[in-house]
């Protein structure tokens, strides 16, 4: 009686969350997959298994879903760049100085997202101090703007997602045993060494989950791209939404929905399977 | 002579910077994530010349005066608060539960389960947000407002709660349960009078978390808000006719809030920990009156 009883208490346990995720995450999934095989115009769209929306939005839409993968992946690798020798200092120098770099790199998380991004807009425009100085450094030709141009949405990309980099990546070093470092030291690794075949392995995972969430939702972003960027700088987020905001265009947008979805699946499978399934998996494994 | 000391400066500074480089990177990484957050600040206070609050004009205290004095703002914001607390009582509700299925229990489907609860967070927003609007679309029983709002916000929170929670009843003591079953509590009250307690910092970490992602969510919101204007939503919607500075005092008097908050959150934790390691402690005291036990 009691062995039935505990057998039943998961699931009973899991069922209000399973039965949520099922109904407004999974099926949903199914019903965007429908309405991208469906042909007609709003109102009197009917189920056909139109391959044609597929072919006809990546071939318009090719450029954007490129330029998305390519904002993305170079934000990840700026965030990585910039990530890494932060979570570093938090992780083995600050001191009593760690709670308070924690608390700065998620104090972005405590503004609204879309006012970043406009204070970015802000920071960035023709009149400010900073383009003023870049341009006096020659980093920016004179009467050269940096808003509205690909290098802005890269940036915003990069500010936005750095702390899913920042986080993960000092969880993993935070959780080094430093004795191994020093026994490294104690067997003449030099500090250099020691950095390259003990420390950052170890930090493996953090680097692979960071890059992971950063990577992720910046290719499906459309802010920084519609505040930041200009016309020629549209990510395919930005097409997604203005073909089912403003246009309508329902099946078209459910296809580039799906290869979206599908491509990033594609990606990441691939780059654990680069980078090592026990990489992401670690945290799992213990 | 003098060209050797300055020499043995520069080396000696150059040896400085090498020593520090990390030190900083990362003081030059804090000033770049705070940054934005300061121009936020500053021009609360600023006097714009037209409706684009992006130039520096003029300093004035007239949007702070007047900071809960535009109409639309007010009914975005509360229906924000409105969504943000129902959101996150029902998700916190709801993932506290699949925490405690997957860390205290082995059964058929646990491999499954977690999947489905990591592989939302995977998924960039813009699909999460179109699929529903496609599923709400095609069945046509939710109008598009408030509930398919509310619908969309706890779908989104459940994975975070579960991530937060599980990880607090991962390094949970179960002797105390033990304890407590012993000294004659049934299941009903171990778990309210002491796994709960124990638990409440996780639940409550939680909580935040699933509040601040619903207030500031904006693109699954975008897709699924009809004509529901949320906080996000309005700013969205001024920015194209130029956004009042008052937005700029909500955001800062928001990031007031949050930070109070999150201040409190870890002196509960701290306290809970405190409450959890009182027994190791007891055992630390006692280990030493063994070994002066042994010679007598």
């Amino acid at each position: 009686m009691t062995t039935i009883r505990r057998r039943v208490i998961p699931y009973f346990l899991l069922g209000p969350g399973t039965i949520w995720l099922v109904v407004f995450f999974v099926v949903p999934l199914f019903y965007m997959a429908r309405l991208s095989l469906e042909s007609g115009v709003v109102g009197n769209l009917e189920f056909n298994w139109d391959w044609s929306n597929f072919g006809d939005s990546l071939s318009l839409y090719d450029t954007q879903f490129v330029r998305s993968f390519i904002y993305a992946g170079l934000a990840t690798l700026i965030a990585l760049l910039i990530s890494y020798p932060l979570a570093y200092t938090i992780a083995f120098k600050a001191g009593r100085w760690r709670n308070a770099l924690l608390f700065a790199v998620i104090a972005p998380f405590f503004t609204t997202y879309l006012i970043r991004t406009l204070a970015w807009e802000t920071i960035l425009s023709d009149q400010s101090p900073v383009v003023k100085a870049l341009q006096f450094v020659g980093l920016v030709p004179e009467n050269g703007h940096v808003l509205a141009t690909g290098a802005a949405v890269i940036a915003g990309l990069t500010y936005n997602f750095l702390p899913f980099m920042v986080l993960p990546i000092y969880a993993s070093l935070e959780r080094i045993d430093e004795r191994l470092i020093e026994a490294a030291k104690d067997l003449y690794a030099s500090a250099s060494a020691a950095f390259w075949k003990v420390t950052l392995p170890l930090s493996a995972p953090g680097i692979v989950a960071g890059t992971l969430l950063t990577f992720i939702p910046a290719s499906g972003d459309y802010v920084n791209a519609q505040f930041l960027g200009s016309a020629g700088n549209q990510m395919i987020g930005n097409v997604i939404q203005s073909l089912y905001l403003k246009q309508s265009d329902y099946p078209a947008a459910a296809a580039l929905s799906f290869v979206l979805m599908a491509l990033i699946m594609v990606i990441v499978v691939i780059y654990i399977r680069f980078a090592g399934s026990e990489a992401l998996m670690g945290e799992e494994a213990k | 002579m003098s060209g050797a000391g300055a020499e043995g400066s520069v080396a000696r500074s150059w040896r400085w910077l090498r020593e520090h480089t990390v030190n900083i990177v990362a003081a030059l990484v804090v000033i770049y994530m705070l940054i934005p957050i300061a121009v936020i600040f500053f021009f609360s206070f600023n006097d714009p010349a037209g409706r684009y609050n992006f130039t520096w004009v003029g300093f004035t205290f007239q949007h702070w005066g007047n900071a809960f004095g535009i109409p639309e703002l007010n009914s975005a914001l509360l229906t924000s608060l409105k969504l943000a607390l129902l959101a996150t009582l029902i998700s916190t509700a709801i993932g506290t539960l699949m925490a405690l299925a997957l860390v205290r229990h082995r059964f058929f489907g646990r491999r499954a389960a977690n999947f489905l609860i990591v592989i939302p967070m995977a998924t960039p927003e813009v699909v999460m947000g179109s699929a529903l609007l496609s599923f709400f679309l095609i069945i046509n029983t939710f109008s598009l407002g408030f509930q398919t709002l509310l619908i969309a916000h706890i779908m989104f929170c459940i994975s975070f709660v579960v991530v937060v929670v599980r990880s607090r009843l991962i390094g949970f003591d179960r002797n105390l349960e033990e304890a407590a079953q012993d000294l004659g509590a049934n299941p009903l009250q171990t778990f309210r009078l002491v796994t709960l307690p124990l638990i409440m910092p996780g639940i409550f970490g939680a909580a935040m978390l699933a509040f601040a992602l619903s207030i500031d969510d904006f693109v699954i919101s975008n897709f699924n808000s009809g004509t529901t204007v949320t906080f996000p939503l309005y700013i969205y919607g001024a920015a194209q006719r130029g956004i009042p500075v008052e937005v700029n005092v909500i955001a800062i008097i928001l990031f007031g809030v949050t930070v109070a908050a999150m201040g409190f959150a870890t002196w509960q934790q701290q306290r809970a920990e405190k409450m959890a390691s009182v027994r190791p402690e007891q055992e630390a005291t006692s280990a030493p009156a063994r070994p002066a036990r042994v010679p007598a």
